[in-house]
């Protein structure tokens, strides 16, 4: 069954549905002296005239908003196996919990005697983090992994300053997301690229090669980017540590090992963990997320501030931390998220996380045994993990790319996985599955990609032309970016 | 409990495919000292049931029973009914960043549209698809300044709130970043001077200000120009059903913190924060944009645009990190908004005007209760108390009525901060008044 049915039509913009005088909200009855604005705010520049929203009645905003949803794809409606994502069903409690009036309605600057039951859930959520990661200490605020990887690389930096040892580059692979090397140049390093090996592997040769006396830390993803196990990461760890430098471990990939292995114990003394993504908070369709930091002793008197502290059975913030590098978020991070969080540690529990991390990694082996044989792994050197890569390289020959592959893949029903990433692997196609798809859908996904595969051979326009299936053809990126059209304007529709 | 659906022959045949004796086993090529040898210290896993009472069991722990009375950046505004309803749709809700284009139409439109009223709001043509919060907006912002214009020095008005200019300061210490604080005047107004001297990289005032009180952002961007620096906003959306918008004042970059825009409380978290430019700066702007086009077939369509800016394509020289960023409390602002419509809006902020006047005479009647800065003020005002102000923060809390937070430095420094929003009553204001009468003849 195709992914989005026949075509919809076109649906307008909310500004095209508005009509002058009409709106759906109401507001209780003004029952204190009504002000004079001008009157009131005196030498204060008012709005010539109101802002210019669109007016629509109730049930407009609920059918655009219904017929919006209809043109979108989520898990709920189908597999998602996108690459580095960790795309697993959210379990509707977590939602739920979140959604408890005690979270729910409290205020982010209600005093501490107010806020117990969210300030102990954080200080029970940091022991579990510090467990699963093998490390001691938390802080919540960053409110998405990016800001988890960018507060991290602040706590090396604050570290060696501390010791009047400012350092002045972090190592990244070259295989790593892109928000590594973005987050180390917002911190203020020049960022050095480790080569990956033929097997896919950080080339430890090299590396040893690169660290000196300027190098502040290591940012690394295990399983990496490919979706393989840095078994030398020992070695990695101790190149690293002779030469006073930090270990900083991108919780990207969390979902392969989690209950299974602990950064902590690799050497790692900094990891963010994308909560969201592991510990499965819907990702609605961009975030939010959580990046929370959790970090060795070593690092924990740089923390952001405050953090949560424990005085015999009162919970408190504590905001005085001479070291901390500071706040990162304007109240106290996406707690919502971190509550959902939680909720989802709470459900599966120890054993159930390891057997989480285990299916994931099932599923992921499941998959490539059935599509290697159309399209080869990127490095087959290795078992993959959570995840695969392999090359669509050889349908070239046919004048077919991976991203037609992936047009062909939405036709068929299926919403394709990651594309051109991780880019050490020509023409990549990254797949991850994640532990909640059924066996049955691991194995319509599989025909689906191999019949692609066959069909590129065969009949290469089929896939040159998709989707076909969809609201939508495929569009015009250059157009966009030339013609920036990034509003709505009254004679564009 | 689980949440994948194996049997047990599953399991054993899907090992035999990838030809593995047991589960364990697929770890088994991870180094000795790399592997953990026992079971996670973690509780044991339980029921959906078990979950959620012990879920309640926290949240019951937390009071939020008071009435709102609080402020600093989060009001108690009313969510409409519909919100929930329509965030929660799982087309929306378990989607992600619409990589794919085709079958991400929703979302991407909805981001447009988004992007528009912020526009409107904000009073300039571009902005992004949303960040994290209205403090990280606001460094983000000074990021794009100090790009534009070569300098690092920034002039941080002191009425700018407490928690945003910590989380300026923490993103600017890394790049050598010199932030300075700006003090207000007892008007609670923040003084209108800029050195001319060529290093000041932007200027940041709150409009209204962490005290309640209206700027004169005209004037501000005039200086700020006058200097060679950028004029940055951190904008209280609200405020647009009244004052003139930041963007017709001339400010260059216009943020804000998105909690008052259909987001409820949720102790500050998730919400966002909004960022709207000029069409000079667009390749300046962090995170993601959504543009219209056509697709093959001639029909409209939206994709994410000007990728080229974005970490995952010019890694170290992206304009900022942000990946994930909170796209489902931006489509959350934007229903509240079409929600409110332009009269919607205007008359939201004139009730909370009216009802914030109401509330400051019958407090500031009680004996040695007074307004700290006799600025004009929207829906905030800071009130001094004759008593710690903390202890009285907290007593009040215990008799139901929150207000807050406490004013943390300048003129002002110990007065309290206290919000009405278009549902504070004229009730509850009278209950305020007698409790606060009372704490303070107790803390007094």
């Amino acid at each position: 069954m195709p992914l989005m049915g026949p075509p919809h039509a076109d649906e307008p913009t909310a500004f095209a549905h508005s009509r002058p005088g009409r709106r759906a909200s109401s507001l209780p009855v003004l029952d204190v002296p009504e002000v004079d604005p001008a009157g009131a705010l005196p030498g204060v520049e008012l709005a010539d005239a109101p802002i210019a929203l669109p007016e629509l009645g109730e049930l407009d905003v609920v059918r655009h908003l219904t017929r919006l949803s209809q043109r979108n794809h989520g898990i709920d409606a189908g597999f998602y196996p996108l690459g580095s994502c960790s795309m697993k069903y959210n379990p509707r409690v977590a939602d739920a919990a979140a959604a408890l009036p005690g979270f729910r309605d409290l205020h982010p600057w209600a005093p501490d005697s107010a806020a117990q039951g969210t300030l102990g859930l954080l200080w029970d959520l940091e022991r579990w983090l510090a467990e699963l990661t093998g490390l001691s200490a938390a802080s919540f605020q960053p409110a998405a992994g990016a800001q988890g990887e960018l507060t991290g690389l602040m706590l090396i930096r604050a570290y060696h300053e501390d010791r009047g040892d400012a350092r002045r580059t972090i190592i990244v692979p070259d295989s790593a997301h892109g928000t590594n090397p973005a987050s180390a140049a917002m911190c203020g390093y020049d960022v050095v690229t480790v080569p990956s090996g033929p097997d896919g592997l950080v080339d430890v040769d090299a590396l040893e090669g690169l660290v000196d006396g300027q190098t502040a830390g290591l940012m690394l993803t295990n399983p990496n980017t490919v979706g393989v196990f840095e078994v030398e990461i020992a070695r990695i760890s101790s190149i690293l540590r002779a030469a006073g430098a930090l270990l900083y471990y991108d919780g990207a990939n969390f979902n392969a090992i989690c209950g299974r292995a602990r950064p902590g114990d690799m050497g790692f003394d900094v990891v963010h963990l994308n909560v969201h993504k592991t510990f499965a908070t819907p990702h609605g369709g961009g975030g939010p997320g959580a990046g929370p930091v959790v970090v060795s002793d070593r690092l924990a008197p740089y923390l952001p501030g405050p953090v949560v502290a424990l005085d015999g059975e009162t919970y408190r913030w504590d905001a005085d931390r001479p070291k901390s590098i500071g706040r990162l978020h304007g109240f106290h991070g996406n707690v919502g998220v971190l509550v959902r969080a939680y909720a989802f540690l709470l459900a599966l529990g120890g054993d159930g996380l390891a057997q989480m991390s285990a299916k994931a990694v099932l599923n992921a082996n499941y998959v490539a045994a059935q599509v290697t044989g159309s399209l080869p792994l990127g490095f087959p050197q290795h078992r993959p993990m959570h995840e695969f890569v392999v090359t669509g390289a050889s349908l070239r020959a046919h004048g077919v790319r991976v991203t037609d592959l992936c047009k062909r893949l939405i036709d068929l029903g299926f919403h394709p996985p990651t594309n051109y990433f991780p880019l050490i692997v020509d023409e990549a196609l990254m797949v991850e599955p994640t532990e909640t798809e059924s066996r049955e859908t691991l194995d319509a996904f599989a025909a689906a990609l191999n019949q692609a595969v066959a069909e590129a051979g065969t009949d290469p326009d089929l896939l040159r032309a998709a989707p076909t299936t969809t609201p939508v053809g495929r569009l015009d990126e250059a157009l966009a970016a030339r013609r920036l059209r990034v509003r709505w304007q009254p004679d564009g529709g | 409990m689980e949440f994948a659906p194996h049997t047990d022959a599953d399991i054993e045949a899907m090992l035999a495919a990838v030809g593995v004796a047991d589960l364990d086993a697929l770890f088994d090529h991870l180094p000795a000292e790399a592997r953990l040898d026992r079971p996670l210290d973690l509780p044991p896993g339980r029921s959906e049931d078990e979950v959620l009472r012990a879920l309640a069991d926290h949240a019951a722990r937390n009071v939020t029973g008071t009435v709102c009375f609080a402020g600093g950046g989060a009001y108690d505004h009313y969510v409409p009914a519909l919100l929930p309803a329509i965030i929660g749709r799982g087309e929306f809700l378990t989607s992600y960043t619409p990589y794919q284009p085709e079958v991400s139409q929703g979302i991407l439109q909805a981001i447009f549209e988004y992007q528009t009223v912020i526009s409107e709001l904000t009073g300039l043509p571009v902005s992004n698809a949303s960040l994290y919060d209205g403090a990280s907006a606001v460094a983000e912002a000074v990021s794009m300044a100090a790009a534009a214009t070569r300098r690092s020095r920034v002039l941080l008005s002191q009425a700018l709130d407490a928690p945003t200019r910590q989380v300026v300061r923490t993103y600017g210490h890394p790049l050598g970043r010199v932030v300075e604080d700006l003090p207000y005047g007892p008007d609670g107004r923040t003084p209108v001077a800029v050195p001319d001297d060529g290093t000041v990289a932007a200027v940041v005032v709150q409009q209204p200000n962490a005290l309640g009180v209206v700027e004169d952002v005209r004037a501000w961007a005039d200086a700020a120009h006058a200097a060679g620096a950028q004029l940055i906003v951190k904008w209280e959306p609200t405020a647009a059903g009244l004052l003139a918008t930041p963007g017709a004042q001339g400010a260059d970059l216009v943020v804000g913190e998105g909690q008052p825009l259909g987001q409820g409380l949720a102790y500050g978290g998730p919400t966002f924060g909004f960022l709207a430019c000029g069409q000079d700066q667009v390749r300046r702007l962090p995170g993601r944009i959504v543009g219209e086009t056509v697709d093959v077939r001639g029909n409209r369509g939206y994709v994410m645009t000007l990728r080229a800016r974005e970490q995952d394509i010019r890694r170290e020289r992206a304009t900022s990190n942000i990946c994930t960023n909170q796209t489902l409390c931006a489509l959350a602002g934007l229903i509240h908004l079409t929600w409110l419509g332009p009269r919607g809006l205007q008359e939201l902020a004139r009730h909370c005007l009216a009802r914030a006047r109401h509330a400051a005479d019958r407090l500031t009647r009680i004996d040695g209760v007074d307004l700290a800065v006799d600025g004009p003020f929207l829906k905030e005002f800071a009130l001094r108390v004759p008593a710690d102000p903390h202890a009285v923060v907290r007593a009040l809390s215990g008799e139901g009525w929150l207000v807050g937070p406490v004013v943390p430095d300048g003129l002002a420094a110990g007065a309290v901060l206290v919000a009405t929003t278009e549902r504070r009553t004229p009730a509850q204001v009278e209950g305020l008044a007698d409790a606060l009468d009372r704490v303070l003849k107790e803390v007094g």
